[in-house]
């Protein structure tokens, strides 16, 4: 019961094999029930190009009753090999992956019976959607690579939503909003690098804690002042599309990609500086020591503190991006709230991408897609209730970081302040 | 973290143990002067409520149109905004202690029963808060992050609910039937928490801010459905209560306090005796300090997180059972509040332990009886309470900014690790 139980020993590697290749094949058998065999049949057809594309790509035809079986047989067989075969990380992550796709497809193919769905404009809503969650998941991976846990992405993009709509509404300038939105979400960024660094505070009770003095504030001030001063203070211009010459007009993926305002554009610029800046270079080097082992990295002369400050701000300037996005960049005006959990959410996104920006992202788009996918659903008009729709991305979360991710590393100094004595 | 400074543990005291022939008095300032954590927690809430009403004066739409004056007439623009500021205080002092009007005329042979509704307004929006509290309070202790409570109070208002409007049963076991539903409800919540991070490690903080979605869209589901419809009612509502699932009151039907208090103190009691005094508690404690050396000691982590989860679970349930049964009567989609956050904080400002968790939410159980009462007399939004409560309790957690704020010295004894403080990592000296 000591030493055994201590040191991660190979009993416990075959369990996650076990959980890990249960979950695929279980993902594989409700695709074959499910939507298979308890399907409708008739053809679903998928849209692939949006009405005034000047190249148009012919709608997709699929089975809709055969397609959810061919898959739930991959599904169950992929979960079969991960039981039996110690497989790499990689075909790992390949096999979890094709499985959740699969699955997406069956419920595509069933929920779309006899219908037709634009997929384009679907993966288009993911694309946008997803914006604010994944600007929210890149501010938190640099928290928490540096080692300062970040609850308090909410708050971040509440409060840049905020000041971005009042800043774009007084000055009429778009830029000023975008950029005062942002310093905002550095603002508070700053509050929890203070209390978290120099008072030591627990990071994750003050993340929430930070949460709820944002949503305070900015609740009150809605009330109290945008209410009454609505045309003055809370009517901000939108940032309008601007599509990339050439390749916005490249079929199915031109709409998705590059048909968006400036905020999509800004997404990737920030995930390709976080990916690049934390793997390819000495600034991310000394960041992830920082987070990983404070004290050796002290010892080599890296200045423990000032980096965790530096990272903690940089990650509030990102999430307040995502939260002026909120306003500026698809409905403008303010309304209490507004953020409603997508900060929570791209918090999930880091943990379930295992703390790298690419899973990160990745994760978050999963999320972005189930949230376009309920608008759609609720116009093709599936016999599910509603309510049960909307639960069904947060609970998929929690069959995933149970039975797939499982006990997932964080970075190993993440949460513990470092104290010179 | 709590319990990783268990031999430090500073108790709040009023007075310094005495150095030499000091009399009471001198000892008290010297308290004072030293910033002991009681005078630091005091003065957190003072200064929060010194901010709180600057940001009310400011951004009063009236001080505002006299602050276009400030250069000419500054004592109008202050004067105002002093006049708004107190306006509201006052009106949340009448809300959550006392409104002297109420008093004069029950001295003229008015209501006596009016003079005491302020307090027991307080008390009663302390109560789920007490529950809420424990139920983050007490995983806290194991170094679990239950910031699910929204959730597990969902399941137990759902569970207490049904219970107490579906069923028939004799007065007295009606209500103690509906009370265990609640908590069982609740601890069916907790428990899956506590049974995935012990089976298969899942991160508790993702796992319970999941449910808490998961909860709430699930509660708008069942409240669709015939059996917990309203009849004649077509937005999502149960019947009411019976009669006999309600919570007693405790001082006439005039008042709402209710017999919820009693169990909240009993529910804080139990969890003070089941930390300090069982070998449960013990486990939890040594779980939460150290889990490697805990395992390593022969204890059973995995159980001690799914028992611990399956009593927060329960508790936030028993919060439930005391809005839906002492109360509200009946499970809207809203019904769980802010309650599972405001929790969170609570057992931040209470320091962790029971009775600061009691504390904690009599203090926030008036900012929300006061914030009632000031909503409707000064037009002031109500998120104002939330703007406070979230200053004190920054405030509490940073001891060194309270002291230089106000000019404190740092008290003599070594300086006590804060008790939410995280586990650093400390260099050797």
């Amino acid at each position: 019961m000591t030493a055994a139980t201590l040191i991660p020993t190979g009993r416990r590697t075959v369990d996650r094999q076990l959980a890990a290749g249960v979950t695929l094949a279980l993902l594989g058998v409700m695709d074959l029930a499910l939507f298979g065999l308890a399907g409708h049949t008739g053809t679903a057809k998928f849209g692939m190009s949006l009405a005034g594309a000047s190249v148009h790509v012919p709608d997709l035809s699929l089975p809709a009753r055969g397609t959810p079986i061919v898959a739930g047989a991959i599904s169950i067989v992929l979960g079969a090999l991960r039981i039996r075969l110690d497989l790499s990380p990689a075909l790992r992550r390949t096999t979890m992956g094709a499985a959740i796709g699969l699955f997406l497809v069956s419920f595509l193919c069933w929920a779309a019976a006899g219908q037709t769905l634009s997929l384009v404009g679907l993966l288009q809503s993911t694309a946008t959607r997803s914006i604010p969650i994944v600007l929210g998941a890149l501010a938190g991976c640099l928290c928490e690579r540096a080692g300062v846990i970040n609850i308090a992405i909410e708050g971040q993009l509440l409060l840049g939503a905020f000041v971005a709509a009042v800043a774009a509404s007084a000055t009429g300038n778009l830029w000023v909003g975008l950029l005062t939105g942002s310093l905002a979400g550095g603002l508070l960024a700053a509050m929890l690098a203070a209390f978290a660094i120099a008072f030591v505070v627990d990071q994750v009770v003050l993340g929430v804690v930070l949460n709820v003095f944002a949503s305070g504030l900015t609740g009150y001030l809605y009330d109290r002042i945008l209410v009454t001063y609505q045309r003055t203070l809370n009517q901000p211009p939108v940032f309008r599309n601007w599509k990339v010459p050439v390749l916005g007009d490249i079929p199915i993926i031109g709409p998705v990609f590059f048909d968006s305002n400036v905020f999509l554009y800004l997404t990737y610029g920030a995930l390709f500086l976080v990916q690049a800046f934390l793997f390819h270079t000495r600034w991310g080097l000394r960041v992830r020591a920082v987070g990983e082992h404070p004290v050796a990295a002290e010892t080599v002369g890296i200045r423990v503190l000032a980096t965790r400050y530096r990272n903690v701000i940089l990650g509030g300037l990102v999430a307040g991006l995502g939260g002026a996005y909120l306003t500026i960049g698809s409905v403008g005006a303010f309304g209490k709230d507004i953020s409603s959990g997508k900060g929570y959410i791209a918090l999930a996104a880091l943990i379930f991408g295992r703390w790298t920006p690419l899973g990160a992202v990745g994760a978050a788009l999963v999320f972005g897609f189930a949230d376009a996918l309920q608008n759609v659903l609720s116009i093709l008009g599936t016999p599910i209730p509603s309510d049960v729709l909307l639960m069904l991305p947060y609970a998929a979360t929690i069959l995933v970081v149970a039975g797939l991710v499982g006990k997932v590393r964080a970075p190993a100094a993440d949460g513990r302040p470092y104290v010179k004595s | 973290m709590t319990a990783a400074a268990p031999a430090t543990d500073p108790r709040p005291s009023g007075e310094h143990p005495a150095e030499g022939p000091k009399g009471f008095v001198a000892a008290f300032v010297e308290a004072i002067v030293e910033g002991s954590s009681t005078t630091v927690t005091v003065l957190a809430v003072v200064a929060a409520i010194v901010i709180g009403g600057i940001l009310i004066a400011f951004s009063d739409p009236h001080v505002l149109g006299k602050m276009g004056h400030f250069f000419s007439a500054p004592g109008a623009a202050l004067g105002a905004a002093w006049d708004s500021a107190s306006a509201a205080y006052s009106a949340m002092f009448r809300g959550a202690i006392v409104n002297f009007h109420t008093v004069s005329a029950a001295s003229r042979g008015g209501s006596v029963t009016a003079v005491f509704n302020p307090i027991s307004e307080t008390i009663v929006n302390a109560t789920p808060l007490i529950f809420a509290g424990l139920a983050v309070m007490l995983p806290f202790r194991a170094g679990l992050f239950n910031i699910g409570a929204t959730g597990q109070f969902i399941g137990g208002a759902i569970v207490a609910g049904y219970l107490g409007f579906a069923v028939s049963l004799p007065p007295f076991i009606h209500v103690v039937v509906a009370v265990a539903g609640g908590f069982a409800g609740g601890a069916a919540v907790g428990w899956f928490v506590g049974f995935l991070r012990a089976r298969t490690g899942a991160n508790e903080v993702i796992v319970t801010i999941m449910l808490n979605y998961v909860a709430e869209y699930f509660l708008l589901y069942v409240l669709g459905t015939s059996p917990f419809r309203r009849p004649g009612r077509s937005d999502p509502i149960t019947p009411f209560m019976h009669g006999t699932a309600r919570l007693p009151h405790l001082a006439g039907a005039s008042l709402r306090i209710n017999a919820g208090i009693l169990v909240a103190l009993a529910a804080a009691a139990a969890v003070s005796w089941l930390l300090k005094r069982s070998t449960l508690g013990f486990e939890i404690r040594a779980v939460g300090a150290n889990a490697r050396a805990a395992r390593g000691a022969g204890m059973n982590v995995e159980r001690g997180y799914i028992l611990v989860m399956l009593i927060a679970g329960g508790l936030a349930g028993l919060a439930a059972a005391s809005v839906v049964l002492g109360t509200n009567y009946t499970v809207d989609p809203q019904i769980y509040g802010t309650y599972g956050i405001d929790a969170i904080t609570i057992a931040l400002l209470g320091r962790g332990t029971p009775l600061g968790v009691v504390l904690a939410s009599l203090l926030y159980g008036a900012l929300h009886a006061g914030g009632v009462t000031m909503v409707a007399a000064t037009q002031t939004p109500i998120e104002i309470v939330t703007v406070i409560q979230s200053v004190i309790v920054l405030f509490v957690a940073a001891p060194p900014l309270v002291r230089a704020l106000f000019r404190l010295r740092t008290p003599k004894q070594a300086e006590a690790v804060p008790l939410l403080a995280a586990p650093a990592v400390v260099t050797e000296p």
